[in-house]
């Protein structure tokens, strides 16, 4: 079948505006994932099909929704149980279908803040309580019982839309693996009943940080791919920056969804710049800051002083505001390392980890010369959970070299190549090390 | 509902070493533990030590193969048990928390409702 290229580009975009959420809606009626999914693919398809005779709807969303639900309930009441391989999804008793709560509008679940005055606002109905379906199909496919693997794969899967095969190719897995790992995980979700719902309020900011875990390991997986030949995974990257963004849509308050909202848009904001013609690394000092997104930085940095006047900052906040100095900063020379520095230091006291002592040591390399820095991060090295991670010696590397220790640098730069297998990673290394002379 | 078993792994030789006064203790919490979730407790034990263990499995011939010891060695061994009863898994490990531990830990397995 061959759509028309504007039906086919408005299913396109309704797939990646709207699968989170026609699925957690079309979820409710079945109970069931994988069902679920069936019925919104089909639902996916007839759109394919009809809208170009119809027209496009005003509400994609909505008449997915409708289309994908119809067809779950047809389903559902020609072969009852039969096709039911696992136990249906436990869901709030007010979300049993037909009970009319909660119809289909996208809004705000709002826990503090103006919008949680809003929802009050509007006559402490039903529905103004009731969260967005996708919230629960965030916190089921972030649910800390599954593995982190298990909860990156279905947030892409359940929530981005994309098939096994996709999922398979951004993990750098066989399709057959992928597959295993999914089905295992939906098992695991209807058989030992973690439940489609939005934790309690008590519960709330330990799962919300779950969930941005996951979508900043997407976006990380996304930005410094840990093998194959290009530096970035765009795909990943975008689709974080999706989810964020749908969080920050469905979590009004919490402030370290917007801060992860605004992380991801100052450092996504720095990507064509960061790797050159010919697909190799840029770094920072080196970047043109003309090809730096200037509506992503506005955006995000925006973003920060929101996050930032909302209460003590978390990581997620506090690394956006360090990446929205490197943003501003008109030149690398310029960059307020002492500010950078300092939002280090309460970064540590928040979240002790020695990547971001790391990171503060890099920092200090800047701020106070290569020699302040090079004692930092010596002071690191004995560090177990640094022992092979490159960018300890990549950074070493890079301080010996400016103070001249020509051949430490050379030996770092070395340890650093056999520590990474980008390959625009490693082409950068090499270039470094050629430049030192024999 | 679904019912949840709540599995109690230990390492025995560290038990070995506890001390009368300890031992007590952990029978008092396991009571007070009972008492506080006694409305979803469906059933639960304590299990004399892996050596008391005999293991079956299918032998040449049709048989069996009757051997000394728990079906798989390991440091921790199962210890005990409780039976609970709970809407999903987010409340079968809120109970499952609080079951009192020593040397080990517990395993929250949902039991297959066959019905």
């Amino acid at each position: 079948m061959t759509a028309h290229p504007a039906v086919a580009a408005a299913v396109a975009d309704a797939h990646r505006r709207e699968w989170a959420f026609v699925l957690a809606s079309t979820v409710r009626v079945t109970r069931d994932l994988d069902l679920a999914e069936e019925c919104v693919q089909d639902a996916y398809a007839r759109a394919l099909g009809t809208w170009g005779s119809t027209g496009i709807p005003g509400r994609p969303g909505a008449w997915l929704t409708t289309v994908a639900r119809r067809r779950a309930l047809d389903l559902l009441r020609r072969d009852a149980t039969a096709r039911r391989v696992l136990p249906l999804l436990v869901t709030d008793p007010a979300l049993a279908p037909g009970t009319g709560l909660a119809d289909d509008g996208p809004g705000a679940y709002a826990l503090t803040g103006p919008a949680s005055s809003a929802a009050a606002g509007s006559a402490g109905t039903a529905e103004a309580r009731i969260p967005d379906d996708r919230l629960r199909l965030v916190f089921t496919c972030c649910h800390p019982t599954l593995s982190t693997e298990a909860q990156v794969a279905l947030a892409l899967r359940l929530l981005c839309g994309l098939s096994t095969a996709e999922v398979a190719r951004a993990f750098l897995v066989s399709e057959k693996t992928m597959a295993a790992r999914i089905t295992r995980a939906k098992k695991k979700i209807a058989a030992a009943r973690i439940p489609y719902r939005v934790p309690p309020l008590a519960e709330l900011p330990e799962r919300v940080d779950a969930v941005l875990t996951v979508v900043h390991l997407l976006y990380s997986t996304g930005y410094a791919a840990p093998a194959g030949d290009e530096l970035m995974r765009t795909d990943l990257a975008e689709r974080s920056l999706d989810l964020a963004r749908m969080l920050h849509g469905l979590l009004a308050g919490h402030h370290e969804v917007t801060g992860l909202l605004a992380l991801i848009l100052l450092t996504d904001a720095r990507r064509d710049a960061r790797v050159d013609g010919a697909g190799r690394l840029v770094l920072l000092s080196e970047q043109d800051r003309a090809r730096w997104d200037t509506a992503k930085i506005a955006e995000g940095a925006a973003l920060v002083r929101e996050a930032l006047g909302t209460g003590p900052p978390g990581r997620f906040t506090l690394t956006a505001a360090i990446a929205a100095v490197h943003d501003e900063a008109p030149s690398f020379a310029e960059t307020d390392w002492a500010q950078i520095v300092g939002l280090y230091d309460v970064l540590i006291r928040r979240w002790p980890s020695p990547v971001v002592a790391l990171n503060r040591a890099v920092a200090v390399g800047f701020a106070d010369g290569p020699g302040a820095g090079l004692t930092d991060l010596d002071a690191l090295a004995e560090s177990p959970e640094l022992a092979g991670y490159g960018y300890l010696s990549a950074s070493r590397a890079d301080f010996l070299r400016r103070l001249g220790r020509t051949d430490e640098a050379r030996l770092a730069y070395q340890e650093a190549l056999l520590l990474t297998e980008n390959a625009a990673e490693r082409a950068f290394l090499a270039a470094r090390l050629d430049q030192l002379g024999p | 509902m679904t019912q949840y078993l709540i599995l109690i792994y230990a390492d025995e030789a560290a038990w070995a070493g506890a001390t009368p006064d300890e031992n007590a203790q952990l029978h008092k919490e396991h009571a007070e533990f009972g008492q506080r979730y006694e409305s979803v407790i469906r059933g639960g034990n304590a299990l004399q030590s892996a050596a008391t263990a005999t293991s079956i499995r299918p032998g040449p011939a049709g048989g069996s193969t009757v051997t000394d010891g728990p079906f798989a060695e390991t440091k921790e061994a199962l210890g005990g048990y409780y039976l609970i009863e709970a809407a999903d898994l987010d409340e079968a490990l809120a109970v499952a928390k609080q079951v009192p531990t020593r040397f080990g830990g517990v395993e929250v397995r949902p039991v297959w409702d066959m019905s």
